[in-house]
């Protein structure tokens, strides 16, 4: 039985059923609205995640900086959705009426230009793709060309998400600063805000996941899949092959900055908010961390770290207002000590082999297939 | 036993007392106490909020963890304070106040998500809450979309006005203006020089401050920088005012950058007893983590400090003390989040009503006149006419009251010519 030759193996299925059921049936049947908003807003982290398994699970790249991607593809959104806000009857109180409110407090009186495309949805669509997509590719080039890697490459994602925050803060002119962009109402012409457009807007945003999951699943099968493996494992091996390494963590690293970007425009709309909190250090490492409990090998993996711990974090932050932190914490230091492979990893040891172990009882195999079990019988875990 | 053992006995005790009076029927023997005495449910609340007939539930929404927590615990503290003074004397319209508290973690979008789960799920009555202006500007779409009550205690930019909001904290011509009237008369000053935090009160603090320098009084501004939150190197800016020497340094540095800038200040041999400085952002809560000697003789331009000479305040620093522990200091936020409550159970009073649209239609003239900073009053446009008060600090960390406005100011949150 050659698993590849499928596009998902018997465990992946089972695994995309259980997340389709969960996201498009017993979420939106059990939760209320406020309730599925909040769900909506954990998975646009979930596009995070499933970037940084392309990237840092499969290509070994580890990016501590996706929160300026995901910052990147958020502002571009609020930014169409800050000048549709703006109209000249909605802010006539001004004394420049037309401009979004934070411009009109730092005494800007007319549009800059970079903001004239935004006016268009259809450029906003592409500026939300492409100018998180051409940042990366520019880092990329910049670094993996010149063979920066590993540590290296991870602090200087740090650094440049250090610099993005403190641009956007400081140019609160154009940018609305560390106060972001506010009061994000109506998307051409549709309000954004009542509760029904928030289910709307979630099963949009769940069906644009599972797009990227079907897309990133696509890249993992072919063989740009294998190769992003094959140079984690032994990076001058794919080299002495003939492969060029750089090309292929360039398109890794730009792969991971659009699928964050796109999760960050989902996040303006849902959230009806961008500020710079989501592009600095924490957020990014924060992203990093739902990967690693999700099991940074898993593309559901992923999803299911970030909606577990956004769970566990509006829960005990509800529940003890002065200590959830700690318990956040605590949460985190128990995973990475007993599970380092995340909450996928407890399922490929705990879970799947008793699964694997009824299917075959049920329905005898040919002897290979015994083989394969026995082998994950002797698994440690066990 | 010392005293802060006794305290610390006494405290919870005393609050377990009282809430296990609130549900004794030995009240009976206090009918004015009791609980569920009030006009009927059906009467005070058509809009479905959490009201019973026992009890009426608001929330609290600050920040009790994150960089932000340091500055809005005492707001917290003072919020909680006025809450259980209120229902010792009987509560609002017969019904006893239940707190939910969330926690906004010094985190913009987080305060937003937990102002509408108190709206939406908890349905309370109103909030008390937010601190940083990034955090009202992020709740404020939430309260006008889901008809919320928000009571914000912080001094802000002004610039803002929404009848979901009553600022219990000055807005900027409020708090800046008479201040600096007064420094120019008392030290004859003729330059000034700006420094500030890089965000939208420091700018539009400094723009009406500047406006009112170079306009009205026909003064000079020599010279104004800004530095992101959290700053702390500030040689460069201390080398500028060595040359420019300007007679007043006007600040509005907030958070923790106060303290690396009064230390480096004083560490450059600028003494802050010859050099004049006036600053609208450190209350007494910043000092306790300057240093009283780091910042000695500066003169801080607000509505409030802890050492005002008056009963209202004897009594309200007592009883914070003796609730919150001895070392505790009260900022002039603290005494704005205490007012909260108090003007929220008059207005509602007097609307005799909980509905938001009621309490907000009814918010304009409410008087406390047992506020701890003095007579407030609420403006229509929902901000509070209050006093300025120039202090001067002192080496334990106290302000000394050197100036005081005569009449109460009236707020003028979009002020025409400061614009």
């Amino acid at each position: 039985m050659i698993i590849n030759s499928r596009f998902f193996n018997r465990s992946e299925l089972i695994g995309f059923v259980a997340l389709a059921a969960l996201l498009f049936v017993i979420l939106p049947l059990s939760l209320d609205v406020f309730r599925l908003n909040l769900v909506a807003k954990y998975l646009t982290y979930a596009f995070v995640g499933i970037g940084l398994v392309l990237c840092w699970g499969y290509g070994g790249i580890l990016s501590l900086g996706q929160g300026v991607f995901f910052g990147l593809g958020g502002y571009c959104m609020a930014m169409f959705l800050k000048l549709e806000a703006s109209s000249p009857e909605n802010t006539k109180i001004q004394s420049t009426p037309g401009i979004p409110d934070f411009m009109d407090w730092n005494q800007i009186t007319s549009l800059p230009l970079f903001w004239q495309p935004f006016h268009s949805l259809t450029l906003t669509i592409l500026a939300i793709i492409l100018v998180p997509g051409l940042f990366a590719l520019i880092i990329g080039t910049a670094m993996f060309k010149r063979r920066v890697g590993g540590t290296y490459f991870a602090i200087i994602t740090q650094a440049v998400a250090a610099i993005l925050t403190i641009l956007i803060v400081g140019q609160q002119g154009y940018t609305g600063g560390i106060n972001g962009m506010t009061d994000l109402r109506t998307l051409k012409g549709w309000d954004i805000r009542p509760d029904h457009a928030k289910v709307m807007l979630y099963f949009f945003e769940v069906f644009l996941l599972f797009g990227c999951i079907l897309l990133a699943q696509f890249i993992r099968l072919t063989k740009l899949g294998r190769i992003l493996v094959a140079m984690r494992e032994q990076e001058d091996r794919v080299r002495f092959s003939g492969y060029s390494v750089a090309n292929f963590k360039i398109f890794a690293f730009c792969m991971a900055a659009i699928f964050a970007a796109i999760g960050g425009a989902m996040f303006a709309l849902n959230v009806g908010f961008m500020s710079p909190s989501f592009v600095g250090i924490v957020p990014s490492i924060e992203m990093v961390i739902y990967t690693a409990v999700g099991g940074r090998m898993s593309i559901f993996g992923a999803v299911w770290g970030s909606l577990l711990v956004n769970f566990a974090k509006t829960g005990l932050s509800e529940s003890f207002p002065q200590l959830w932190l700690f318990g956040l914490g605590g949460l985190f230091i128990a995973v990475v000590l007993a599970f380092p492979n995340g909450l996928s990893g407890i399922w490929a040891d705990h879970v799947q082999p008793r699964i694997d172990r009824l299917m075959t009882w049920r329905k005898p195999k040919p002897a290979k297939a015994w083989t394969d079990s026995s082998v994950a019988d002797g698994a440690p875990a066990e | 036993m010392s005293d802060e053992i006794k305290r610390g006995l006494q405290s919870p005790l005393r609050r377990k007392l009282l809430m296990g009076a609130a549900a004794l029927p030995a009240m009976a023997l206090l009918p004015r106490l009791a609980f569920g005495a009030g006009p009927p449910t059906a009467a005070v609340n058509t809009t479905g909020l959490a009201v019973t007939d026992t009890e009426v539930t608001v929330g609290i929404l600050h920040s009790a963890t994150g960089t932000m927590a340091i500055s809005e615990t005492g707001s917290i503290q003072a919020e909680k304070l006025a809450i259980e003074q209120i229902n010792a004397m009987g509560g609002v319209l017969g019904r006893k106040i239940k707190v939910i508290q969330e926690d906004g973690a010094s985190d913009w979008p987080t305060f937003a998500e937990k102002a509408k789960k108190l709206l939406v799920n908890d349905k309370v009555a109103s909030i008390m809450g937010c601190w940083t202006s990034a955090s009202r500007k992020a709740v404020l779409p939430v309260m006008e979309q889901y008809n919320g009550m928000l009571y914000y205690p912080t001094f802000y930019e002004g610039l803002e006005q929404s009848k979901n909001v009553i600022y219990t904290g000055q807005e900027a011509t409020q708090q800046i203006l008479a201040g600096i009237d007064w420094i120019t008369k008392e030290k004859n000053a003729k330059s000034f020089y700006f420094i500030g935090s890089d965000y939208i009160w420091p700018r539009t603090s400094n723009k009406i401050a500047r406006k009112h320098i170079e306009n009205f009084l026909k003064l000079k501004v020599v010279g104004e920088e800004y530095f992101p939150l959290g700053h702390t190197q500030f040689n460069s800016v201390i080398n500028k005012l060595k040359l420019t020497k300007p007679d007043v340094i006007f600040t509005d540095v907030v958070g923790g950058s106060n303290v690396a800038f009064y230390k480096q200040l004083k560490a450059a041999g600028i003494d802050l007893a010859k050099q004049t400085l006036l600053t609208i952002s450190v209350t007494e809560d910043e000092i306790d983590g300057i240093g009283g000697e780091n910042i000695a003789g500066a003169y801080a331009c607000m509505k409030y400090f802890q050492s005002l000479k008056n009963e209202n305040n004897e009594k309200f620093v007592a009883a914070f003390k003796k609730m919150w522990g001895d070392k505790t200091v009260i900022g002039d936020v603290t005494q704005a989040a205490y007012l909260g409550p108090w003007l929220w159970k008059a207005t509602v009073e007097k609307a005799g009503s909980f509905d938001v649209d009621k309490v907000a239609a009814a918010s304009p003239g409410i008087e406390f006149k047992g506020a701890p900073e003095g007579y407030v009053r609420i403006h229509e446009n929902h901000h509070l006419w209050s006093k300025t008060r120039v202090g001067k600090a002192k080496l334990d960390g106290q302000f000394d009251m050197v100036f005081e406005t005569a009449d109460l100011i009236q707020p003028d949150p979009f002020p025409k010519g400061y614009q």
